[in-house]
């Protein structure tokens, strides 16, 4: 138990508290195996236009579907580009939107679902009978029809994917709100006479933050698997620009005798998939939240 | 050596740290339960009262484990057992009764049931026997009309009810030990007093021992035949229940004894300094070393033995006991309550009444509540200055009710709340301004819900000092040091969280939170009922203190009467929400008194074997207040006729100026019942 750190906690700075987190996360083999994933795909992301060893875009009918060799060492695709830099440049576009849409999602969700929470009543009742509305709708529905309407760019995809992933993060914020409003702390705050902003931001958010927290890091994974489902039925980002499920949707045809082509997108969407899941995983239980709490035996 | 049922043997139970080392949680136990007795576990939180109780079923709690000894029932050792042998044993052989029988109690399942669930488990009756099982168990525990009952969902019973049919479903499989933990803690007082009673009725009645663990030395003193005094997973002390409560010869239990507030007794008891060690923390010497007052250099280095004393039929954990032994327990010394009350008023409620009814659209339109019966109705309290008035009642007697409008935390219905003889203070929180708001305070029952766990003892205690008075910089930390100085916490708490105090400490920086805004009056909800008794007594202790300094007027809400006797000037007796009696302390608790005043009174549990509770009036709840009448009448043993039932009763005044609503005349109520 932690006995010692119960008694001797001091206040820390906001970065001692982050590598804490970071550290008890990496301590258990799920958490380590996650980060290192997500580690690995971040750094790729962010150093890949400078090792890929060909051009993305170079189109070369004398090379269609080459198996792996020691020059092209995933093999090439219909059109001759190298499978290898398309793969560790299609994870770029992916990660970039999805975490950026994570993000509006997070903060749009969280905020009006505390919001909601705090003031209850009729406010309450309107905005999530509006939220369950859109539940209703089957996203992917609604966003072609966003994608037909305002095309394919980066602007379009980021606010979209956000609006429609930050829709289940209101409930959860909600919820985390209600759990904690009718402690006595926020009832001493309200009879001191603080104004709404102050309640939310110094008695409601420290509570709900980290239960938010983890919910958008799973969203995170959720809106990485709808993008690449975007872009594999064509609406997601467009050609010649490497990504993962565009390279899958284009490969999966080939796939009996080309199968080079598809397996690396495919093992770099999931393997991504799951680091982001295990890091979320590790992270929850890392800040005290066990998702998979059993009833005390 | 048969008659023994359960025996205890040099039982450790703990966990490791993150550093490998042992903390243990209980030190080398060893006792025995007898057939047919009736054994209390006292201590504070924290002592390992419960993880002995459980341990006597084989149970060890997750997280912990059995570093040695044995718990042996009926010469099987519980805690090496498999849990399929041990599932035979318990409810068959060892019942427990929960804390909480409300959650304990499967709620989408029919009470009948859920009793015939364990009678299946733990019997080998068929269909119709059980039927006629289910009917004679709820008899048993003398819940009304059984037919009914069984057919009833667990919300629908009150609190009462609920633990009584965690009784019956605990008899169930006849077991030859009960293990009761804490089974009347969350009750109101009447109720309490009606659980126990019945627990000693099936002691008798069935022969069945009983294992009794609770922190309240009042409840424990009217079931047990033999205490345990727990301290810091020890024994302390272990003897029969008379001698421990008459001459407890252990310090710890002295203490202990001392800082319980007493109903015949006015004024502060003395408190105990200090709290538990965590575990772990003691090294050497005596667990009980730094906060016992007959401590010497002995006792800090050596740790004593539980020693047997043959002529006394006690066991005690101590070098000095002897020096206990010929003090008798009755030296309570008392602090004196010098309250110096002026005859301005401060507060003022009105005709004041309260609704919870959920307002119709048409009232909602022109914002107004419509309620012929509202939840509270017709109060009307004139507070002084410097006083310290006391609500009190059962839960739902609208005791918190009145609190909340007073902090503007609840509209009202009608009537005026006013302020310093002429400001009337708005019913709504928005139409106060921060002046109103600053000049009254609130201190909650439970510092666990009361202080953000994510801030830290500064940032908690600055917040109404920001608000109010806008300090920043090194004058806000020099304010924030004098506050905790004033609630005897030093500098060195500045920068702790909530989770690492304990509950005393933590009710401290409530209580310095609530006096940064220097308000006029603060209103206290249950302040100690979530706190040790030790602890208890030190908190009273601080606010009588801190009302001296700074003159502040207390209204301090509370169903204990005897705590309600020690710290308040006058007390307001509510019943249904309505006022029952109105009067200074001292008279409220002698006679005349109103019939639900004597009902409470009698309820009280003393820490004393002689002292029984008169039980009086049935502990029925009701759901809503009386159309028409007094609104005591459906509980009243002295009804007195249709008059009672049709007209509301009116004040008396006795001659000491003590106010009592009631038909019978004063002259009447002077006799008492028993």
């Amino acid at each position: 138990m932690k006995l010692d750190s119960i008694y001797k906690e001091e206040k820390k700075s906001a970065f001692a508290k982050l590598s804490e987190i970071i550290i008890t996360m990496a301590s258990r083999p799920s958490g380590l195996i996650g980060l290192s994933i997500l580690v690995f795909h971040i750094i790729l992301a962010f150093i890949s236009p400078y090792i890929a060893p060909h051009d993305f875009k170079a189109i070369d009918p004398t090379l269609m579907l080459q198996a792996p060799s020691a020059q092209y060492w995933f093999g090439t695709d219909d059109l001759g580009r190298d499978v290898f830099t398309r793969t560790i440049l299609g994870g770029r576009t992916a990660l970039t939107i999805t975490f950026f849409g994570s993000l509006i999602a997070l903060l749009w969700g969280g905020l009006l679902g505390i919001f909601c929470g705090l003031v209850g009543g009729k406010i309450d009742d309107v905005v999530m009978r509006i939220v369950d509305a859109f539940l209703s709708i089957p996203w992917i529905l609604a966003m072609l029809l966003i994608v037909s309407l305002l095309g394919t760019s980066t602007e379009v995809l980021i606010p979209a994917l956000g609006f429609f992933y930050g829709k289940g993060i209101v409930r959860v914020a909600r919820a985390a709100t209600h759990d904690v409003i009718a402690k006595d702390f926020i009832v001493s705050a309200r009879a001191r006479g603080h104004s709404n902003f102050s309640i939310i931001w110094n008695e409601i958010i420290p509570n709900v933050r980290d239960a938010i927290l983890v919910e958008g890091a799973m969203r995170w994974s959720w809106m990485l698997l709808g993008f690449s489902s975007l872009s594999f039925l064509g609406f997601g980002v467009s050609p010649p620009t490497p990504d993962w499920g565009l390279m899958i949707s284009n490969a999966r045809g080939l796939m009996s005798f080309a199968y080079w082509a598809v397996i690396a997108p495919i093992v770099g969407l999931s393997s991504l998939i799951i680091g982001i899941n295990l890091t979320a995983d590790a992270f929850a239980k890392a800040l005290g939240i066990d998702r998979s709490t059993k009833a005390p035996v | 050596m048969t008659d023994i049922i359960q025996k205890v043997k040099n039982l450790s139970i703990g966990f490791r740290s993150k550093k490998g080392d042992e903390i243990l949680i209980l030190k080398n136990i060893s006792t025995n339960i007898k057939k047919g007795e009736t054994v209390g576990i006292v201590g504070e939180s924290g002592s390992g009262k419960s993880t002995l109780a459980l341990a006597m079923m084989g149970y060890v709690k997750h997280g912990l484990y059995t570093i040695g000894g044995e718990c042996q029932f009926n010469s099987l050792n519980l805690l090496k057992m498999k849990s399929k042998d041990l599932e035979k044993i318990r409810g068959r052989k060892i019942a427990m009764i929960p804390q909480n029988a409300g959650q304990a109690l499967t709620p989408n399942l029919k009470i009948g049931y859920q009793i015939d669930e364990a009678l299946q488990l733990h019997s080998d009756l068929d269909e119709k026997e059980r039927e006629k099982k289910i009917s004679e168990l709820l008899n048993k525990v003398r819940l009304p009309s059984p037919e009914t009952i069984a057919l009833r969902y667990p919300h629908e019973l009150s609190g009462g009810q609920q633990q009584r049919v965690a009784v019956a479903m605990a008899l169930a499989g006849t077991p030859d030990l009960l293990l009761l933990d804490e089974p009347t803690t969350g009750l109101d007082v009447t109720t309490q007093a009606h659980v126990l009673e019945l627990l000693n009725f099936i002691a008798k009645d069935t022969g069945t021992s009983m294992v009794y663990v609770s922190h309240d030395l009042g409840a424990i003193a009217q079931v047990s035949d033999r205490i345990i005094v727990m301290y810091s997973g020890e024994i302390v002390l272990e003897g029969p229940s008379r001698d421990i409560l008459k001459r407890p010869i252990h310090p710890y239990t002295h203490g202990l004894l001392k800082s319980i507030p007493k109903l015949s007794l006015a004024g502060l008891p003395e408190s105990m300094p200090g709290s538990q060690p965590q575990p772990g923390t003691i090294q050497s010497g005596c667990s009980f070393f730094d906060r016992c007052n007959f401590s010497d250099d002995n006792c800090k280095n050596n740790s004593p033995q539980l020693e047997f004393l043959k002529d006394l039929n006690t066991s005690v954990r101590c070098f000095n006991y002897e020096k206990l032994v010929n003090e008798s327990q009755a030296s309570q010394t008392i602090n004196k309550i010098k309250n110096k009350s002026q005859d301005k008023e401060i507060l003022n409620l009105s005709e004041v009444s309260i609704s919870y009814a959920k307002q119709k659209l048409l009232d909602q339109i022109f914002n107004r509540i419509s309620d012929d019966n509202p939840t509270v109705k017709d109060i009307n309290i004139n507070i002084k200055k410097g006083e310290t008035i006391a609500l009190v009642g059962e839960s739902g007697s609208g005791k918190s009710t009145i609190l909340k409008s007073i902090a503007g935390l609840l509209r009202t219905k009608d009537g005026l709340i006013r302020f310093d003889e002429n400001r009337n203070l708005s019913s709504d929180l928005k139409e106060r301004d921060p002046n109103d708001l600053r000049i009254i305070q609130l201190i909650f029952q439970n510092p666990d819900e009361s202080l953000n766990p994510n801030h830290t003892v500064e940032e908690i205690i600055a917040q109404p000092l920001k608000l109010y008075f806008g300090l920043k910089g090194e004058e806000l930390k020099k304010n924030i040091i004098d506050l905790l100085q004033k609630v005897r916490l030093g500098e060195f708490y500045t920068s702790r969280y909530p989770r690492q105090l304990s509950g005393g400490e933590k009710q401290r920086v409530a209580v310095a939170r609530a006096f940064a805004a220097k308000p006029d009056i603060i209103l206290c909800d249950e302040v100690t009922s979530a706190l040790d008794v030790s602890v208890q007594a030190a908190v009273l202790n601080l606010l009588q203190q801190l009302k001296e300094d700074f003159g502040t007027t207390y209204i301090f809400v509370s169903h204990d009467l005897a705590v309600v006797r020690a710290i308040s000037d006058r007390v307001a007796v509510l019943y249904q929400g309505r006022l029952c009696e109105v009067g200074p302390s001292n008279d409220v608790y002698k006679f005349p008194s109103h019939p639900y005043t004597e009902v409470l009174l009698g309820a009280v549990l003393e820490p004393d074997p002689d002292i029984k509770p008169k039980l009086v009036a049935e502990d029925i709840v009701e759901e809503r207040p009386p159309e028409k009448g007094c609104s005591f009448q459906g509980r009243c043993s002295r009804i007195i006729g249709d008059i009672c039932k049709k007209e509301i009763p009116p004040w008396q005044l006795t001659d000491s100026g003590n106010a009592i609503r009631c038909h019978i005349p004063i002259k009447e109520l002077q006799k008492e019942q028993f």
